[in-house]
């Protein structure tokens, strides 16, 4: 299990082939990559374009968070090992920000594991984007739509 | 303890983080909040009641019912936006 906070770009091919190189237990991978919008899907701000994002992170705790987010995952489903990668600082639209990767046996225990490791990482890991846009700049707002995803895996 | 304070909070506050000496009647990170607030306007904003922010002691996201003890690092953040 690998949970990374970087500022560099990662390289999703070299990720995928670090996981499954000399474990033939895998049967698949889930795969989700988060990229930087370059609009913003609010109806009211669609005319906004977004030319950069500074995301800002508590080092020590979005380390400890993450991790415990993993731990949490491990307890719920089969998996056989995952990457989570996370970036920080100034990125562009199109950039990648987050990478999740599961590897499991079956393709159910992966997909619902990846989804929950992204509906739980918006929500608990400490990390804050500051858009510029032509008006300035505006730090994000949290959307309730995360909190809800989050939600339905409360049990 | 050091108080650190993240995203707009920051600049409300004035600062990016303090180290504080709360007398000892300040027993949790809600006591530690309402004992922030009378330090200047920038505080008393940033950790208005009903102001939508969250904490963390010695790292660790915490309810404003948690015991501080001997907590070395208390931090007060907006809602997390990663993702």
């Amino acid at each position: 299990m690998a949970v990374r906070v970087q500022e560099a770009d990662f390289d999703v091919g070299a990720e995928l082939d670090r996981l499954t190189t000399g474990n033939r237990r895998i049967g698949g991978l889930a795969v989700f990559v988060g990229l930087v919008r370059a609009m913003h899907v609010r109806e009211d701000y669609h005319k906004d374009r977004v030319d950069a994002l500074t995301l800002e992170h508590y080092p020590g705790m979005t380390e400890k968070a993450l991790t415990a987010i993993v731990d949490e995952a491990k307890s719920r489903w089969n998996i056989i090992d995952c990457t989570v990668i996370h970036r920080y600082g100034e990125l562009k639209p199109a950039d990648p920000i987050v990478l999740v990767v599961v590897a499991s046996a079956h393709r159910g225990d992966a997909f619902a594991a990846c989804e929950f490791l992204m509906d739980y990482l918006k929500t608990r890991a400490p990390f804050w984007k500051k858009e510029e846009t032509a008006e300035g700049a505006r730090w994000v707002e949290a959307k309730s739509s995360d909190d809800l995803a989050a939600e339905r895996w409360k049990r | 303890m050091k108080v650190r304070y993240f995203a707009w909070m920051k600049r409300t506050v004035g600062v990016p983080e303090e180290d504080v000496e709360p007398p000892a009647a300040v027993r949790t990170v809600g006591d530690l909040v309402t004992w922030l607030r009378a330090r200047s306007p920038g505080h008393a904003e940033a950790l208005a009641e009903g102001a939508a922010f969250g904490a963390a002691v010695d790292k660790r996201t915490a309810t404003f019912d948690v015991v501080l003890a001997d907590a070395r690092e208390v931090a007060f953040f907006p809602p997390f936006t990663g993702g």
